[in-house]
């Protein structure tokens, strides 16, 4: 079974996420705030066959174009992520993920006397004091952490 | 033309948010104000409030700003302990604040998360002083400890420090470590092995102070200048056994001090268990009632400045 048979149909207009690490989906979606809610067409393909990766998730999401910011929220979880901006069935845009400057409600402080895990309206936000190797520093209790450590 | 004030209207949350300069300036202040006749200075915060919100226990912290407010003819209201708050219904921090702040003009306040002095601040309209947040910082300590370093030797640059005891948990190690950076010192760390600084440290500090770990305090005590002594924290432990493993793990006493330099000072943030045995209380070494008054010079010139009256 081919990669290209796989995938599920083309979109007309919208955003493809490519590449993610295989299983990884679903915490995607969850990290980019989408909920299925909001009433968007929405393709997922887990675990499809991937030439460069040996597997693979896919997230299609047509009439909706998502920015750097917005996907650049999932690049510690799925680092090798691709994106696609299509419209009118081509591919006007085709990006790499990258490390923000911050992290905002995304990862839980994993220090339990962190005063965001006992204020329950706080969002948690980490500042990335250093990209490679990635780290995050926790804004309140000042806790450095590797990725593996809030995830 | 006189320097601007650097802590007028300002949050005190971390010591680094505060220049080598910004920290000299506050040291000449407390100098002036604690020179300053009493018909002066009584009049300097007159009519201003500060509200003390201590959700932990806290003696010398929450006297002394109550005593430096008092002192430049301010009041206080506050509470001591959360038990006498509506935080004993349920009531959230942030809803805490901001009722506070309605009333008073500067709040200190002390808790025992980490962090909470960083999101107190962001919710509160009025300056906020950290008065100790949880393992995290307790600012104005390393403040007052850094001034009374200058006044018992003259200079911070060039000594030799050590802190000793509970490195880990004492937030009043981390305050000081930073203050520390902004000098030209050397740092020596002394502790059982599992109670060693946390790795923030050497990523915050690795380039900007020479620090090195140790275990054996009488190996080290001939080279410093200053010994900071701390308690081991029991109630930061998350397991008590590793407290029992690691309490009455130093003891500074007489006979250990006869190693030290004669002019060697020794500091403590207190309160004390048995870290330093009594006796040391009376000898030319010890500087921690000292530096207990000092505490309440030093905050009323923070208090001073912040509120920003002319003095």
């Amino acid at each position: 079974m081919s990669e290209k048979e796989l995938i599920v149909q083309k979109i007309v207009e919208g955003t493809v996420i490519d590449h993610i690490e295989a299983g990884k989906a679903l915490h995607v979606l969850s990290v980019l705030g989408i909920s299925g809610e909001e009433g968007k067409v929405i393709t997922i393909a887990m675990n499809v066959p991937s030439k460069k990766y040996g597997k693979k998730d896919i997230i299609k999401i047509e009439n909706a174009y998502l920015s750097p910011e917005i996907t650049n929220k999932i690049s510690l979880i799925s680092p090798h992520t691709t994106v696609n901006i299509i419209k009118n069935y081509k591919v006007v845009e085709k990006r790499a993920i990258e490390i923000p400057d911050e992290f905002v409600g995304i990862f839980k402080c994993p220090n339990p006397n962190c005063i965001t895990n006992s204020e329950e309206t706080m969002a948690t936000k980490f500042y990335v004091p250093s990209k490679n190797p990635p780290l995050l520093r926790c804004k309140y209790c000042g806790r450095i952490y590797s990725p593996n450590e809030v995830m | 033309m006189a320097k601007l004030n650097p802590f007028k209207n300002k949050d005190v949350i971390l010591i680094k948010d505060f220049t080598r300069d910004d920290l000299f300036y506050l040291f000449q202040k407390a100098d002036k104000i604690e020179r300053m006749p009493e018909r002066d200075r009584i009049c300097l915060l007159n009519g201003k409030i500060l509200g003390y919100l201590f959700f932990e226990p806290s003696t010398r912290t929450r006297l002394s700003f109550e005593a430096a407010m008092l002192w430049l003819g301010g009041r206080t209201l506050g509470f001591a302990e959360p038990k006498v708050s509506s935080v004993e219904k349920g009531e959230s921090l942030a809803d805490t604040i901001r009722t506070v702040e309605n009333y008073v003009d500067v709040i200190v306040m002390r808790h025992s998360k980490d962090g909470a002095a960083s999101f107190a601040a962001e919710i509160a309209s009025k300056p906020l002083i950290n008065g100790g947040s949880g393992t995290e910082e307790h600012p104005t300590q390393a403040m007052l400890d850094l001034y009374t370093i200058i006044k018992e030797k003259g200079s911070i640059d060039n000594l030799k420090i050590g802190l000793l005891g509970d490195l880990k948990y004492g937030r009043t190690v981390y305050s000081l470590l930073y203050g520390l950076s902004k000098f030209n010192v050397e740092v020596k760390l002394i502790s059982h092995p599992i109670l060693r600084v946390r790795r923030e440290i050497f990523f915050d500090l690795e380039k900007k102070v020479k620090i090195s770990e140790h275990d054996n305090l009488e190996e080290i005590l001939p080279d410093l200048d200053v010994l900071y002594v701390t308690r081991i924290q029991k109630e930061r432990f998350p397991d008590l056994s590793e407290y029992e493993r690691v309490k009455s793990s130093y003891n500074v006493n007489l006979k250990i001090l006869q190693k030290a330099k004669d002019d060697l000072i020794i500091l403590h943030p207190f309160p004390r268990i048995d870290e330093i045995s009594p006796e040391v209380d009376s000898s030319p070494h010890a500087k921690y009632f000292k530096q207990m008054l000092n505490g309440r010079i030093l905050r009323s010139a923070l208090l001073a400045s912040i509120l920003d009256v002319p003095f």
